[in-house]
């Protein structure tokens, strides 16, 4: 068991690296010198050479990386462009605020995703089967941010039941309340996708374990249906966990197009910003921290997994 | 994973027009015209298609060309069919065009990524060892990144463009099929089949072209396919954003971000491109499926 969690740990320190050495080069994919993004174009050139020697531009490249790997790893992601404020202040708020988010859309998208994907699996082939699955692909074919607008539409627009953007209203107090109006509709549109993907692996692996012979003996031995569901459920659960973990990295880091639509202040949408503000700092701060937690996720996942399932740990 | 074996749930779908002996693809095809589902699906792509192709020719009006007086009209208006955008131009012409841009930024990607990802995964199947560790292992450190923030993240620090959005998205997809790619190549390698071939004496381009083609091309295709839905999604996705193709160019993404400002003037000519792009990725879902089912091919 131990020795299985320590060699998963370890595999996950190369990965780490080559996520910081991606990230790292992201500066430099940016069309023209890194410099350019950081000076107005009229800059006198003593300034330049400054800047330059200041941030280790003129190094050879292996050299930055080296540089910037060791203040990332003391928790230092630079200062940003346009704030002038350190990389890892502006993103504090905005990832508590898209943690929220993810977390309200994974509550919803998995209850609905493992009810519909175990309903469709016990009435294979028949309509609440084909009704749950045309469910499931329509969710996964939805551009979740049209769904969005479409959501502000009917229901801000249209019937004025919701409001359409930001996290807090501008008038009056700030309740729990206030806030969790303003997670309805994002919270929706987020849970689209994993709704649909948890479904289809839900139904596909209870329809597996249905088809195995144990489940037939249960019932040969005339044991409650309870009770085989419980069966069922254990047997099934384990791969529908680990895509549970996934979803969950992936509306973590996905939720840039839906926090943009409803202008919700989370890391998607300070990302955003940071790209149209040519803000690389806070562009590679994002997608840095945001990785790294999905690997770390990831990692938590396959542990999980070797758990309930000890047959992993052999492979 | 090929399942060679036939699955007991769908007898009827898997055995063929009784008596007839069939080769596989004649099978396929046979199957793929049972399946009204999928002909529908790819009915619908092949209008899209047909629409985007042939815009100039059947498009009522100039896509760039605007009036003032006739401002987000709404849906229904004499010699407006779709209404007009904020700019006074027609909705329908600069959808028929929108589809232009939005399906090549949606398949070129995944194109390319079929051709890069079955080149590397089928490398690393059958050269085993070093080179599979290798290209296994760096392809691992792209599945570190949510596959939207990875597009966004390569197209913001590349610059908006349609240039830009293709590179992006073909980098998010060349993981996931060199993976698939690489994990079909080292079972069938390891089938006895394969043995047996080889113990007969045939050459390497003999035993690629009569058992590598179906067995290892078919699925890494169908997995494929299964990703343009996913790529349609995300390449409007980018440009609705601003990272995709600049105006005053038609393209579904972009519609719908510079329509968004105008709900509460015109509620819903603003959701029109989002139907575009919902109803492409639909079509390809489903014909995904469909072909999934037709080669008998399990994911």
């Amino acid at each position: 068991m131990w020795s299985y969690i320590v060699r998963r740990l370890l595999l996950g320190i190369p990965t780490l690296l080559g996520v910081t050495l991606i990230v790292f080069s992201l500066l430099h994919l940016a069309p023209g010198d890194p410099i350019n993004a950081m000076l107005p174009p009229d800059a006198p050139q003593e300034v330049v050479e400054m800047i330059k020697e200041q941030m280790g531009f003129n190094k050879p490249l292996p050299v930055q990386y080296w540089r910037w790997l060791k203040r990332v790893a003391v928790g230092d992601l630079g200062n940003s462009i346009a704030t002038r404020r350190p990389v890892l202040d502006d993103m504090r708020e905005a990832l508590g605020n898209t943690f929220i988010l993810a977390l309200s859309a994974a509550v919803l998208g998995f209850t609905l995703g493992v009810t519909l994907g175990t309903t469709a699996a016990f009435y294979q082939g028949r309509w609440l089967d084909k009704l749950a699955s045309a469910t499931a692909i329509t969710g996964v074919s939805l551009p979740h941010y049209w769904v969005g607008i479409l959501l502000i539409i009917v229901f801000s627009v249209e019937l004025n039941w919701l409001p359409a953007m930001g996290m807090r209203s501008t008038i009056g107090e700030s309740s729990l309340r206030d806030v969790a109006r303003h997670m309805v509709l994002p919270t929706i549109a987020l849970s689209l996708i994993p709704m649909g993907v948890i479904m289809r692996m839900a139904r596909a692996s209870v329809l597996e374990i249905l088809s195995q012979e144990f489940v037939m003996t249960l019932r040969a031995k005339g044991l409650w249906s309870r009770t085989v569901t419980r069966h069922i459920v254990k047997n099934a659960a384990p791969p529908v966990l680990t895509l549970m973990g996934l979803q969950f990295g992936y509306l973590l880091g996905g939720s840039v197009l839906v926090e943009t639509v409803f202008s919700w202040p989370g890391s998607g949408f300070l990302l955003n910003l940071s790209i149209f503000q040519r803000d690389i700092p806070v562009l590679q701060g994002v997608i840095l921290v945001l990785a790294a937690f999905f690997v770390i996720l990831n990692l938590f996942v396959d542990i999980l997994h070797s758990v309930i399932d000890p047959r992993i740990r052999r492979t | 994973m090929v399942e060679t074996t036939l699955d007991a749930t769908t007898p009827d779908l898997l055995e063929g027009p009784a008596g007839k002996p069939m080769s596989y693809w004649q099978l396929v095809w046979w199957r793929l015209r049972q399946d009204k589902v999928t002909l529908a699906a790819a009915g619908v792509i092949l209008l899209i298609v047909l629409s985007a192709v042939l815009a100039p020719y059947i498009a009522p009006y100039d896509p760039f060309q605007g009036s003032i007086r006739k401002r987000l009209a709404y849906i229904g208006t004499p010699g407006h069919f779709l209404g007009t955008d904020e700019q006074g131009r027609d909705m329908l012409t600069r959808l028929l065009y929108g589809g232009r841009m939005s399906l090549v930024a949606g398949v070129t990607p995944v194109f390319i990524a079929l051709l890069a990802g079955s080149s590397l995964g089928i490398l690393a199947g059958f050269l085993g060892g070093r080179v599979n560790m290798l290209i296994m292992r760096i392809m691992d450190i792209f599945y570190a990144f949510p596959s939207v923030l990875l597009a966004i993240a390569i197209s913001g620090a590349l610059g908006a463009g349609l240039g830009n959005t293709i590179i992006a998205l073909s980098i998010v997809f060349t993981p996931p099929i060199t993976r698939m790619a690489e994990s079909v190549t080292t079972q069938v390698r390891a089938w006895e089949f394969m043995e047996a071939a080889r113990a007969s004496g045939a050459g390497t381009l003999a035993i690629i072209r009569h058992h590598m083609i179906a067995n290892v091309l078919a699925p890494i295709f169908v997995y494929a396919t299964t990703l343009v839905s996913v790529s349609v999604i995300l390449a409007s996705g980018l440009s609705f954003l601003g990272l995709g193709v600049s105006p005053p160019n038609a393209e579904w993404g972009l519609m719908l971000n510079t329509l968004r400002q105008s709900i509460y003037v015109n509620t819903w000519v603003p959701a029109l491109p989002g139907v575009m792009i919902f109803l492409t990725s639909m079509a390809f879902n489903l014909l995904s499926d469909g072909l999934r089912d037709a080669m008998d091919v399990r994911l």
